[in-house]
């Protein structure tokens, strides 16, 4: 694996740690199992490719990304809550009106942003070459990003949702307006999730609206090696161990596609992915079980 | 730290570092130029591009496993990954890197500025940013696009029916991009041509089938353009056709032995071929910014026809359409 190529993987780790974040806010502090991000991943690629390629500041277009993935959580969440439709239908009827809105706002199926001023080009300014250059700045954006929602989830309305997704009967009991968090909850989860999708586009140069085929996959894969690796004792490492595991997930990509030697083929990839991804978890347990043995 | 935390931190750093250390070094590069290729999925006419490519390097006196290095990625349909093997492959610096479809040519040129580019089987490289236009297109970039001459398609469905065809249903996924381009393409020249176009969308391959019943008794006949989804579930669109007797044409070749009467279609390999020509040419020195982006001529098409199929769906095939099939 060439220096190139472990900054890539470390890149696309930080911007997918975004929507880990999300799915972790959204699967395990509300217990909302959420698949709406399949297509709010994609909903901010496009918002951010259509709005920039029309002319609106760069900045302007990731905020309406943002709000715009706010939106298709906080409709998720609402089917939920008003109509009672069932979490895991709600999410999977947004996605897959998503993919629809998607094209409607791109016009397009695909749409290229190379040569386009986006919020990363002030990057391009730094002394260092583009591909450096970008794992550090998605480090200093990752970095706030579990700053600002450890804080959050500190707050009272951030306790509150943590109350709902632990015990949804009880927090009402204590006087939560356990529907309200729920829609908040949800709408910051796939903001930070547009937010992932909006710097995709942004990085990569093209929105594409197969982009968010697996998503979810990703992310909840993402939370959960994150976790088997560092234990959740507090919520702050919870934040970082989703960050540790889209990385972990990124590499395993990489490292199955540097493979050739062990006479593994392109139609491998996914195996491969998989195996690795098994070991990084098995691993600790198996080192605890030899510990215990001795 | 106590043990137990100890022992995983162990384990973590086993786990991924191992593996690393013994990845972390390229390869060493003994033949005298490499190609490194990207395909967005596994397909047959993108498989077989890439074949077509390989040969042509042969013919050129490159061959693989001899003279040069030869390394394949496919990111299995996914956008993320195709960003990740052009990330490997721009930080091993091949000689050429070829890309295969729009996502993974946009993936690689969104890489490097430098390494040469050649992408094949892109319907339209300038809407995609790949290339500012198609005549020396200056920069790392160039390639062979296979934008279908949908019009002529149309006008052999016509002849294949003896004629007197007037609506014709398309079916394709309107999430892919060559897709779109391909039915705007289709409602020009039917316009031209005098047929009304009907439109089935599709976004997904289990979504064909019923794409495919939709279109019964609205249509003369049914058109698959070169739809990676479509595609995918062809035998769907073949199987409503035999049962309710609509001729079902499409635009590949391959898709013939699947079923469908007739394709006046892109050989994939040789689209392939062309493009390993353009690969030959930058080895031997030339800019890619100089050489133009090649469209289909007649030497990249041929008219296929399935006489079985055709029986099955009660076409009755004129002998002077048959004629001109190979």
């Amino acid at each position: 694996m060439s220096l190139f190529a472990a900054l890539g993987a470390l890149e696309t780790g930080l911007i997918y740690a975004l929507v880990a974040l999300g799915v972790y806010l959204s699967f395990r502090v509300l217990d909302f199992p959420d698949l709406t991000v399949d297509g709010s991943f994609p909903l901010g690629a496009a918002v951010t490719a259509a709005l920039i390629l029309s002319g609106v500041n760069p900045w302007l277009a990731m905020l309406a990304a943002m709000a715009a993935g706010a939106a298709a959580g906080a409709v998720t969440a609402f089917l939920n809550v008003r109509f009672g439709i069932l979490h895991l239908l709600a999410s999977i009827l947004t996605m897959i009106a998503l993919y629809s809105i998607n094209l409607r706002i791109m016009g397009a199926p695909n749409l290229a942003l190379f040569s386009e001023v986006t919020t990363l080009t002030p990057i391009e300014a730094l002394p260092l070459p583009l591909y450096q250059a970008k794992p550090v700045v998605f480090l200093v954006v990752i970095a706030f990003a579990v700053f600002a929602l450890n804080w959050f989830l500190n707050t009272e309305a951030g306790l509150g949702m943590r109350a709902v997704g632990a015990n949804a009967r009880m927090a009402r009991a204590q006087g939560a307006r356990v529907g309200a968090l729920i829609m908040i909850g949800m709408a910051l989860s796939n903001a930070l999730v547009a937010l992932a999708g909006s710097l995709f586009a942004q990085s990569q140069g093209f929105a594409d609206v197969t982009l968010g085929v697996g998503t979810i996959v990703v992310g909840l894969a993402a939370v959960i090696v994150g976790e088997a690796l560092l234990p959740p004792k507090r919520v702050w490492i919870a934040l970082v161990a989703c960050v540790i595991g889209s990385i972990i997930y990124r590499f395993a990509i990489q490292l199955a596609l540097s493979a050739d030697w062990l006479g593994l083929e392109a139609q491998d990839l996914n195996l491969a992915t998989a195996v690795l991804i098994v070991l990084a978890m098995a691993a600790p347990a198996a080192r605890a079980r030899l510990a215990r043995a001795r | 730290m106590k043990p137990v935390r100890l022992m995983r931190a162990v384990g973590l750093a086993a786990a991924v570092g191992a593996p690393l250390a013994a990845l972390i070094a390229p390869p060493a590069l003994a033949e005298d130029a490499s190609v490194a290729i990207t395909q967005i999925v596994e397909h047959p006419a993108l498989d077989a591009a890439r074949q077509g490519v390989q040969d042509a390097l042969a013919a050129q006196g490159y061959t693989v496993g001899e003279n040069l290095e030869w390394t394949y990625e496919s990111a299995q349909g996914n956008g993320a990954t195709a960003a990740q093997i052009a990330n490997k492959f721009v930080g091993e610096a091949p000689t050429v890197i070829v890309a295969i479809a729009t996502p993974s040519a946009q993936a690689v040129v969104a890489k490097t500025k430098d390494i040469p580019v050649v992408f094949s089987a892109v319907t339209d490289p300038i809407a995609a940013k790949l290339v500012p236009q198609a005549e020396k297109p200056g920069g790392n970039v160039t390639g062979v696009s296979d934008l279908t001459p949908v019009g002529l398609h149309l006008a052999m469905i016509n002849e294949a029916l003896g004629g007197g065809v007037k609506t014709i249903g398309i079916i394709y996924n309107p999430g892919e991009s060559n897709s779109k381009v391909l039915v705007d393409l289709a409602l020009e020249a039917a316009a031209e041509q005098g047929f009304e176009i009907v439109e089935a969308g599709a976004p997904k391959s289990a979504d064909v089938k019923a794409a495919a019943e939709s279109l019964v008794g609205k249509v003369d006949a049914i058109y698959v353009p070169t739809d990676n989804t479509v595609i995918s579930a062809f035998e769907s669109v073949v199987g409503v056709g035999e049962q309710a007797k609509l001729p079902v044409f499409a635009g590949d070749t391959d898709s013939v032995e699947r079923g469908a009467i007739a394709a006046l279609g892109f050989d994939y390999y040789q689209v392939g071929y062309k493009t390993g020509e353009v690969v030959a040419r930058i080895l031997k020195g030339e800019a890619p910014g100089e050489i133009d982006v090649q469209y289909a001529d007649l030497t990249m098409m041929s008219l296929k026809v399935n006489k079985d199929a055709a029986a099955r769906m009660g076409v009755d095939l004129p002998a002077s359409f048959l004629e001109k099939a190979q």
